[in-house]
């Protein structure tokens, strides 16, 4: 096996030295009832022309987004990635390196996240950030966890405008902690009305922004209000292009910024891996869950950098730790941050505004089609389109067609005659003027 | 000391000077690297992309007007930026990297390239199911290789770390207790646990007790035995346990606990000791997360990402979250919906789960095939005790062998030495390994956890093995140097861990008196 380097006779060296007769002696802890003997029914092993030839086959029976016009959202963005990106995440010492336990030999991971913490407060114009969660929707969870914490109150207000698998994220954390969720009516286009559920109780609010639907909204008189109530205002953010843009959230008056990191350096991997930003104030950084890194010096003064704060961490505080999470989205973050640095302020900011621009164009196309209409005119790079008819068949008629028009609401709201007929279209800088033309040209015909 | 051609062996002193210390801070092909935000400027950019036309913003007043603070580096300045700090770095591929209870393992670089074929990585989440057939069977096929691997029915494929799947693990536990109208409010853990378990357990709303363990390092069954009770929801250990050791009693634990109306859940993070030598679901595990990112190879990737599937047994399968794959005749559907899947206890996270991972862990899956997977076992176990047998003279050894796949010493060895558990490691630095693991776990004093997985070459552990013998003697014969202060050849010399808590300094701000810097409460 060419992974294994010990040989045969390497193995009864080493038995000899052990002392044992053979493998077996080693696994004799193992009770006779349950020791197996023969193989377990899985194929045996294969060279890497077999296994290739295996893989390839079932990729191969995906439609790949850049073989297509390509149009989907919700959470998850199409961007070009830089070809340095890939490459540099693949140098072995990032790659195969652990969690940065013995800061003196891990320096390349924990300067490249404190890099990347600085961009992501800078970003969404907080004070600190955490070296990333698993993904957007698990970070959304732990901010409401750390809401509940921080004001002693057990009730979460979400918009119902909040990405409906984030909702159901955050409701399964709190039915299992014993903790209470209100969720606002859903409201395409407009505000959706939740500030007659904040109460005495209420630790936080979580609105999306842009929202599930694309629209962008200014957050600053709902965080006032918030406040008002002692409860916390957390933002989350699924598009991070957007920031490009956009005011930022702490700008707005957020307390706690969650977001999908995806759409920088990471690709779209069919919804993983990804990585979860978090940012918050400084005062609150001790209830911030996951890790952080901080600077420090060495014994001879000279800048450098550890894992820090880990008395809020599991492996210290056990039952009593801020969250049970154990890791961070380390390679995730390495190519959130290097993409990052490659755009730098001017690009980014170059980036968000061509993406606002395909979308604009896009948007403009879609709706002077008969019977369609623009339920979100302000937004980033997403809007949604009410269709005359349901949005699931024509998604999947385009797709006949090669076509990947677009999310059906549906998809994720189930059977909901409000959202049927809702079609959520998001349009990035790797759509051409063609790929528009197309989509608009088919979307024509199919609605006919 | 002078070599043959009458140069000098050691570093000597120039006008008084220490050689080491040169003009630039480099020292030879160590660079040094400083933070982009002080070698980048705002204005530059390493991605060219065409100017945007001038078009009526949809966004009005909600447009920035402010500067960001980023700063950017063109595509040589970025290369080198990361090529440099990559090479402070130490890898797998840099030597062998013993960190026990972590199982750094090769990551073969078929994964990677499976990974990145765009039928899998340029695929969207949303997009129509008809449209990704062959990624729903892939985690269809990986599933089935996780099931039919420890025996047990049913697979959660979304969880996206190990923690991530103690917590699916113990939801789906407490799920199915309370369909029952059972409201159980305690876990058993036994002290050796890794402290994601009792964290997760707090966060599922339990609370958490303690099994005392035995003398030779394994859970005191008498003990669990009198805190089973109708209050105790689960028992939640690890097997091979954190110790290196497999838990002889455990399909006795497993009745015990099963009489007692409560659930086993297995901390599957040690699951690469038994592929193919023993299933969980023969033994009466009810729920256990696998680590794909240890037993499966996906690389580490300096903390993360990882993946946690876990698999289930009959009686909690009908509580396992959404989503999850379902084959109808030739067709792969994913099961999304709370109306489709009405026991399920929630959902983890948005989306499926780590398809980047499912594509590399069934890429080395296939590799190995049932045959290959149960070798690679064998030689982790039995490089585990060839280390354990090489060392036990000069180590001290808490718990008789054999042990599984890795080997934990205490530090009596180092008694009236003056050094550390932690002086030892750092040495180690300096001798060109990752130390092994160190004070985990808590139930031995100095603990240190040493893993060779099935990677390492006999002459690599050879050598290994002797580089041990010899600090450990170095060490008791009363000689501290290599020891107090190291390391003294890495990167940096030992950073000052206290300092950073104490006043947490935890991003960039530009220099006093730049004029733009962002106000930064004091905490």
């Amino acid at each position: 096996m060419r992974y294994l380097p010990l040989t045969p006779g390497d193995r009864k060296d080493m038995l000899a030295v052990i002392g044992a007769d053979s493998i077996d002696d080693l696994f004799q802890d193992i009770d006779p009832s349950v020791r197996l003997e023969g193989l377990v029914d899985l194929p045996t092993a294969k060279g890497e022309l077999e296994v290739e030839r295996a893989l390839k086959s079932l990729a191969s029976r995906n439609v790949a987004a850049g073989d297509v016009p390509f149009f989907v959202g919700g959470g998850a963005y199409r961007h070009h990635i830089p070809a340095t990106v890939d490459h540099l995440i693949q140098r072995s010492e990032f790659l195969t390196a652990y969690t940065p336990y013995q800061p003196e030999i891990s320096q390349g991971t924990l300067q490249s996240l404190f890099e990347f913490q600085s961009q992501v407060a800078m970003l969404t114009g907080m004070e600190v950030a955490n070296a990333s969660m698993y993904d957007g929707s698990t970070a959304c969870g732990e901010a409401v966890l750390m809401a509940h914490r921080l004001t002693r109150r057990k009730k979460a207000v979400l918009c119902g405008n909040l990405h409906p698998q984030y909702q159901d994220v955050v409701k399964t954390i709190s039915q299992f902690n014993d903790t209470q969720v209100e969720v606002g009516p859903i409201s395409v286009g407009a505000e959706s009305t939740i500030l007659d559920k904040v109460d005495d109780q209420t630790s936080c609010v979580v609105i999306q922004n842009p929202d599930f639907f694309g629209r962008a909204q200014d957050l600053s008189k709902i965080a006032d209000a918030v406040h008002d109530k002692g409860a916390l205002l957390i933002v989350v953010v699924t598009e991070i292009v957007s920031l490009g843009l956009m005011k930022s959230p702490g700008s707005m008056g957020a307390d706690i910024v969650v977001g999908e990191g995806q759409s920088l350096g990471v690709g779209l991997n069919f919804g993983g891996p990804y990585l979860g930003l978090f940012a918050t104030r400084q005062k609150f950084v001790r209830q911030m869950p996951g890790r952080v890194c901080g600077e420090t010096i060495d014994s001879t003064g000279k800048r450098g950098f550890v894992l820090t704060l880990s008395t809020r961490e599991q492996h210290i505080r056990r039952e009593k730790a801020t969250s049970n999470i154990c890791t961070n989205s380390g390679l995730c973050c390495l190519a959130f941050t290097i993409h990052m640095t490659l755009l730098g302020e001017t690009g980014l900011k170059r980036l968000a505004k061509l993406n606002h621009q395909k979308a604009g164009r896009l948007a403009d196309a879609l709706a002077e089609l008969d019977g369609v209409d623009l339920l979100t005119p302000v937004f980033f790079n997403e809007f949604t389109l009410r269709l005359p008819k349901p949005a699931a068949t024509i998604v999947d008629q385009l797709a006949g067609e090669n076509i990947l028009g677009g999310l059906p609401a549906s998809r994720l709201f189930g059977a909901n005659p409000q959202t049927d007929n809702l079609l959520i279209v998001t349009a990035t800088e790797t759509n051409t003027d063609q790929d528009i033309a197309n989509f608009a040209r088919a979307m024509k015909e199919t609605l006919s | 000391m002078m070599n043959s051609s009458g140069r000098p062996t050691h570093p000597v002193s120039v006008n008084g000077e220490d050689p080491s210390e040169t003009f630039s801070g480099n020292r030879g092909l160590a660079q040094k690297e400083d933070l982009i935000f002080e070698i980048g400027q705002r204005e530059t950019t390493g991605v060219d992309l065409p100017a945007p036309e001038d078009q009526p913003s949809r966004l009005g007043d909600l447009e920035r007007t402010d500067e960001i603070g980023l700063v950017g580096l063109s595509e040589p300045e970025t290369v080198r930026h990361y090529v440099r700090l990559s090479q402070k770095n130490y890898s797998i591929d840099t030597g062998l990297y013993p960190l026990g209870s972590c199982t750094m393992k090769h990551n073969p670089r078929l994964n990677e390239k499976m990974a990145r074929l765009p039928g899998f990585a340029d695929i969207h989440p949303l997009q129509p199911q008809s449209t990704v057939q062959g990624a729903l069977e892939l985690i269809d096929q990986l599933g089935h290789w996780l099931k039919e691997l420890t025996g047990m029915p049913a697979v959660a494929m979304s969880p996206k770390a190990g923690a991530h799947g103690e917590l699916c693990g113990l939801m789906a536990i407490r799920a199915a207790l309370e369909a029952k109208g059972d409201g159980r409010k305690i876990v058993l853990v036994p002290e050796s646990a890794h402290g994601t378990n009792p964290a997760t357990a707090a966060q599922c709303g339990y609370q958490v007790q303690d099994i005392a363990a035995t003398d030779d390092g394994r859970i005191d069954l008498a003990d669990l035995k009198s805190k089973l009770n109708e209050n105790v929801a689960a028992v939640m250990l690890t097997n091979p346990n954190t110790c290196g050791l497999y838990e002889r009693d455990i399909q006795a634990i497993c009745e015990a606990t099963h009489a007692a109306g409560a659930y086993v859940y297995c901390d599957g993070a040690n699951f690469n000791a038994i592929m193919g030598k023993v299933r969980p679901g023969d033994v009466g595990v009810d729920a256990m997360h696998l680590n794909l990112h240890k037993t499966f190879s996906t690389p580490h990737g300096g903390g993360g990402p990882g993946a946690g599937p876990v698999v289930f047994s009959e009686a909690v399968a009908p509580y396992a979250p959404r989503p999850f794959v379902v084959q109808e005749g030739s067709t792969f559907r994913l099961v999304e919906d709370d109306a489709d899947a009405p026991d399920a206890m929630g959902r983890l996270t948005a989306f499926h789960g780590q398809m980047g991972m499912f594509v590399r862990a069934l890429t080395y899956a296939m590799s190995h095939g049932a045959d290959g997977l149960r070798q690679v076992s064998e030689d982790a176990v039995l490089s585990a005790n060839y280390i354990l047998a090489s060392l036990q003279d000069l180590f001290s050894v808490p718990f008789a062998g054999p042990c599984m796949h890795e080997v934990l010493f205490d530090d009596t060895f180092l008694k009236d030495s003056g050094v550390t558990t932690l002086d030892f490691a750092k040495a180690m630095i300096d001798e060109g390994y990752h130390p092994m693991t160190v004070y985990f776990p808590l139930v031995v004093h100095g603990a240190m956890l040493v893993e060779p997985t099935e990677s390492e070459s006999k002459a690599s552990v050879d050598q290994f093995i002797t580089v041990m013998r010899s600090l450990a003697s170095d060490a008791k014969s009363g000689n501290n140097d290599r020891f107090v202060g190291a390391p003294r050849l890495a990167p940096t010399t030992r950073l000052d861990e206290t300092m950073a808590a104490r006043k947490p300094v935890l991003r960039w701000v530009p220099p006093a008196g730049n004029g733009d810097a962002p106000a930064q409460a004091a905490e």
